[in-house]
């Protein structure tokens, strides 16, 4: 019974940051309606320009913390100015490959700037471990699951009580209306670049102390598994992405323990099909009707 | 046949055998050593892929992300034909059978997967060439992670050429008959297409599997090749290289995917006294290229030498003749 508990909050742990990546892919789709492949190098440069502020510039892990993800933000519009808002009202699968070209390109740059091998991630926080009753939760994973309710709760909150909150969900609503009705959508759609890519950033910082070995590939398969997770919930809603979040962190927790560590990637894609066959807008998903 | 279809047959024969002869001249008085034949096959081996997945998104018009999983299906199958049964003309039927496995992988995958439209189907695909890929990894029998080692090498450039002709030739020919037009015309409006009559669903199998065979194929040539297997050859970034190859080529031009394929195969060779520059000019290319000519090299329209010629002698009899001749271009 322990060891189950223990799987699940394990999996709970990971889910966290898939969550929060997650909803990076999710806003852009819901908005814009583009799968943003580059948002797992988000990741790795968050990750990659931490390690630097912490190691090279020896910041406290606070302040390091704080610029990567105000990088990674700046990295996310810059990109958005760059290669996808030219390429707004061209075929979709344009900028699609774009996305891919900003992945490829993130990834060697980032390998010709520090080099291919992976580093060690420094963990220069040390909380106590917090104990429920005879389990013991190591301090890391009460400290990553909490930071990651308390964002989602935050963005939440954002999303329904401001007016660039209001603004997002009318553009994602209906692009052309929200123009027209006076929403400036370029400033809306960069803002919701800005906070997947820095959420994506909070993500790898959680995820380097949980696999404390960096590369810059490192973002291709947390990004990939978040991506699922957004698709799981129901791509374009936010709650969605969360429990998707949840959901395959636990789903990949319980297969490694019980099953196999082999196949618990298969098992991820297997729930992924499973569940787009039975209900293929995700589980949170509305039914579109299709207009003729 | 008119007279310029004519003309433009024998100019196409002509282009034809000129390549034929260009590639197999030497590769019969083994002018190649064996890197730049490598090369040449793995370039036929892309082009097949590229012209193959053309069909599905270009032609149907459904974005897949998995076609390496049934060239993987179409390789292992191929080369387990090969590696068990010692029979006079197994290449061929050893290139089958992998063609055939992948067409039925195709099919089982595509009755679930082919209700589905757009992203869904984009995500679903990727969750099934993903699963192939880790599937294979699992089995002992099939060499598992270790790779399955042993293959005879026994692709050769003309074999490998004749299977590009083949699919190409095909591609062609279904592009222009009554079931191509029926798939184009998913492409244009599933809903039309469904009130005109048209058995949606079956001739979105039709060409799921037709592509999936052909991968299947390339796998085969691609497994005979190379020798030894990895299921980690076939990953996700695998599929992505395809569909890049089919979108800078232009989705829906069998020419485009032809020339795509070959460039971005042959490229990276030719450059690789840049080494470490090479993927970042590579990725900065695709940026550049979709920003600047978001429909890729051709877009939906073919290459054609006739064309070009005749192109050609109109700039060179000047433009008022031209102008007259553009009332009755086809």
């Amino acid at each position: 019974m322990n060891t189950l508990i223990i799987q699940i909050i394990n999996g709970l742990h990971v889910g966290s940051v898939y969550a929060l990546i997650a909803l990076g892919y999710t806003m852009v789709y819901g908005i814009v309606k583009l799968i943003n492949f580059a948002h797992g190098d988000v990741i790795m440069v968050g990750a990659y320009i931490t390690l630097s502020l912490l190691s090279s510039a020896a910041l406290p892990f606070g302040i390091a913390a704080g610029l990567g993800i105000l990088f990674c933000a700046a990295l996310g519009v810059a990109v958005e100015r760059i290669a996808y808002k030219p390429l707004r009202n061209a075929p979709r699968i344009s900028s699609l490959i774009t996305t891919i070209g900003v992945s490829y390109f993130l990834q060697n740059a980032v390998q010709m700037i520090y080099s291919p091998t992976p580093r060690p991630f420094p963990i220069r926080i040390n909380i106590p471990a917090v104990a429920i009753g005879s389990l013991r939760i190591s301090g890391l994973t009460f400290v990553t699951i909490l930071v990651a309710v308390l964002l989602m709760i935050a963005l939440e909150a954002f999303v329904r009580r401001t007016r660039t909150g209001k603004a997002m969900r009318a553009v994602s609503e209906d692009l052309q209306a929200a123009q027209l009705m006076g929403v400036n959508i370029n400033t809306t759609i960069s803002v919701t670049f800005a906070i997947g890519a820095a959420l994506a950033a909070v993500g790898a910082i959680l995820y380097s102390t949980a696999y404390p070995s960096i590369s810059p590939t490192m973002g291709a398969m947390p990004g990939l598994k978040a991506f699922i997770a957004a698709v799981l919930g129901g791509i374009g809603i936010m709650p969605g992405a969360m429990l998707g979040g949840f959901l395959m962190g636990v789903a990949e927790s319980l297969t490694k323990g019980y099953i196999s560590t082999q196949l618990s990637d298969a098992v991820v894609f297997g729930i992924l099909i499973v569940v787009l066959l039975v209900k293929p807008s995700g589980i949170l998903g509305r039914h579109a009707s299709e207009k003729v | 046949m008119n007279a310029a279809n004519r003309k433009s047959w024998i100019i196409n024969l002509a282009a034809l055998a000129a390549l034929t002869a260009a590639l197999l001249i030497p590769a019969r008085l083994n002018m190649f050593n064996d890197y730049i034949k490598g090369v040449i096959t793995w370039t036929l081996v892309n082009v097949i892929m590229a012209v193959s997945l053309n069909l599905v998104c270009g032609l149907l018009g459904y974005l897949a992300l998995g076609h390496a999983g049934f060239m993987a299906v179409g390789a292992y199958a191929s080369a387990m034909v090969s590696l068990n049964w010692k029979v006079p003309l197994s290449f061929p039927l050893a290139l089958l059978a992998g063609g055939l496995a992948a067409a039925a992988a195709g099919m089982v995958i595509g009755i679930p997967v082919l209700r589905l439209k757009g992203d869904y189907l984009a995500i679903i695909t990727l969750g099934f060439g993903e699963i192939v890929r880790i599937i294979l990894n699992n089995i002992p029998a099939l060499g598992g992670a270790r790779s399955l080692r042993g293959i005879p090498r026994i692709t050769t450039i003309p074999a490998a050429y004749l299977a590009v002709v083949i699919c190409v030739a095909l591609m062609f020919t279904l592009g222009r008959s009554r079931h191509g037009r029926a798939i184009l015309s998913i492409r244009e409006d599933e809903v039309a297409a469904t009130s005109s009559g048209i058995p949606v669903m079956y001739y979105k199998m039709l060409a799921f599997t037709i592509a999936a065979f052909f991968a299947g194929i390339a796998g085969g040539l691609y497994a005979h090749n190379a020798g030894t297997l990895n299921p980690n050859r076939f990953n996700f970034d695998r599929s992505i290289e395809y569909l890049v190859m089919v979108v800078l080529g232009g989705m829906g031009s069998i020419t485009g995917a032809v020339i795509a394929a070959a460039v971005l195969t042959a490229l990276p060779e030719m450059l690789r006294w840049l080494s470490d520059y090479r993927m970042l000019i590579y990725s900065l290319a695709l940026i550049l290229m979709m920003l600047f000519r978001p429909d890729g090299l051709l877009g939906t329209a073919e290459f054609s030498i006739a064309r070009m010629l005749e192109r050609v002698r109109r700039a060179r009899t000047g433009a008022r003749s031209s102008r007259a001749d553009r009332g009755n271009d086809g």
